[in-house]
């Protein structure tokens, strides 16, 4: 058997987003606003080898728990992507990201034209039409966005 | 809140007392919003054919029906359409009721930089009906989170027209008492037009033949036959002549200038699309011409005066299809 290495060390204490479509990590990190001023360590890999077959990205952030929120948006650019929340070295909770049935203040709408980009006091509002693959609809001018629109709205 | 009792309003249209019979669901429509086509239940539409019916006839007799005495229909349009507004405010002035009518947006509050959501809740305290016509898209929806009052959309953008639609659908059941069975041939800008999508969706709930009659550059888009059922006929091709003699229907829409970079493309395009009495001698006896108006160029004015044309009665029939919907959301249809 091939000897087995982790790629990235173990972390104390955060959250491992596992099973980021390659190449989506980059996306992440800007989701979670994670730059050069943050004040906690941040590990990346990028398409890494899957145990199941295929490639991933991962990300491990020291320190910081992620609020409903970021996971919702997470699970806009890495659905199906992993999350295990670490205290002391071991895992205390793990799920997978999970696409809310509605979108609320996460994504623009991209049609200029539509109300929810004006001075109204709403917030952009989609419907989720489809899971796999991804097809959200929004609330006002009913257009409908893809993966790769959806990612450019965020 | 207290629902009225349908079976024991009786109203008196065309000289005679018709009592509504009370249907399977006789209130789907009551106090609901009107925002897309989609709001509406296939026997609300046959609820509203029935009424729109006899909307006509009382019309015809010259016998306003005055049973919205009490009601104040509220009509902010935040672009100009003569057509729309004034066949909405007919239809309230016609049903006895009365209307409050913001036309000049530059003169309004909206000037000063009142958001749509204020206008609603300020007209949701001088009215019980509201009609909207906006220029960006969603904006109907988005009235519906401000106010408990029902709202109609009477336009939004590029986005839905939904009592166009019903005007379009009750033409063709009025001239053929149903809709189901029928070959329906859309042709012109099925790319751009609003009232074609809408009608389009609105029709594949019934038993038809839809085709659609359109140069490459103005198909309907993918996206949106994506929408349409499976297993509904529907045929695209850019030649009228392939669907005119198998049309019972043929709903001509306007091609626009603008849409064209290359203007001897649009003067090319307008040629094989215009429907003239050429066109008219190949149709069936039977088969109806409709058009949402205004028209430019797409029909010669020489249909005018055959048997086939229905544009013009189409458009008359605004008023009473309207009637019909606002009695029923204001429950005394």
């Amino acid at each position: 058997m091939a000897e087995k290495t982790l790629l990235v060390s173990k972390i104390n204490n955060g959250t491992v987003i596992d099973h980021i479509p390659p190449g989506k990590s980059f996306k992440v990190l800007s989701i979670l606003n994670i730059d050069s001023r943050i004040s906690y360590t941040v590990t990346v890999a990028v398409h890494v080898m899957s145990r199941k077959g295929g490639f991933k990205d991962i990300v491990k952030i020291e320190d910081r728990f992620l609020q409903r929120d970021e996971l919702d948006r997470i699970s806009m650019v890495a659905p199906g992507a992993t999350i295990s929340i670490i205290k002391n070295y071991e895992i205390v909770e793990k799920f997978t990201v999970k696409i809310p049935e509605e979108i609320v203040g996460i994504v623009n709408c991209p049609n200029q034209n539509c109300i929810s980009n004006s001075k109204e006091p709403v917030k952009a509002r989609f419907i989720v039409r489809s899971q796999k693959p991804i097809v959200i609809q929004c609330f006002y001018c009913q257009k409908q966005l893809s993966d790769s629109e959806i990612v450019a709205n965020l | 809140m207290v629902l009225p009792d349908h079976a024991l309003i009786n109203t008196i249209i065309a000289g005679k007392k018709l009592i509504y019979k009370p249907v399977v669901n006789p209130i789907m429509l009551f106090q609901k919003s009107l925002v897309s086509i989609e709001d509406v239940s296939t026997e609300d539409i046959e609820e509203i054919f029935r009424i729109s019916d006899n909307m006509v006839k009382a019309l015809e007799a010259h016998k306003n029906p005055h049973i919205m005495d009490s009601y104040v229909m509220a009509t902010l349009f935040f672009e100009p359409s003569t057509r729309t507004r004034l066949s909405f405010e007919s239809a309230m002035l016609r049903l006895g009721g009365s209307v409050l009518s913001v036309s000049d947006v530059s003169s309004s509050s909206v000037a000063k930089g009142e958001t749509l959501a204020d206008t609603v809740r300020m007209a949701e305290a001088y009215s019980d009906i509201i009609v909207i016509r906006h220029p960006l898209e969603g904006a109907a929806r988005l009235a519906t989170q401000f106010t408990g009052k029902p709202i109609i959309n009477a336009g939004d953008g590029s986005g839905q027209h939904p009592t166009q639609t019903l005007l379009d659908l009750f033409t063709i059941w009025k001239e053929f008492h149903s809709i189901d069975g029928l070959t329906i041939s859309m042709v012109g800008d099925l790319k751009y037009g609003r009232t074609v999508h809408s009608l389009i969706m609105a029709l594949s709930r019934y038993d038809v033949t839809i085709n659609l009659v359109s140069p490459p550059s103005l198909r309907v888009p993918e996206h949106f036959l994506a929408k349409i059922p499976r297993g509904k006929k529907v045929k695209i091709t850019e030649n009228l002549d392939d669907v005119i003699e198998s049309s019972d229907v043929l709903y001509v829409t306007r091609i626009q200038k603008e849409r064209f970079a290359d203007k001897n493309e649009y003067l090319g395009l307008i040629g094989s699309y215009s429907v003239d009495e050429r066109v008219v001698e190949k149709m069936k006896k039977s088969a109806i011409i409709m058009h949402p108006l205004p028209r430019v160029d797409e029909i010669k004015p020489e249909v005018d005066f055959t048997s086939n044309a229905r544009y013009f009665k189409q458009a008359s029939y605004g008023v009473p299809v309207r009637m019909a919907l606002v009695s029923m959301i204001m429950g005394v249809a």
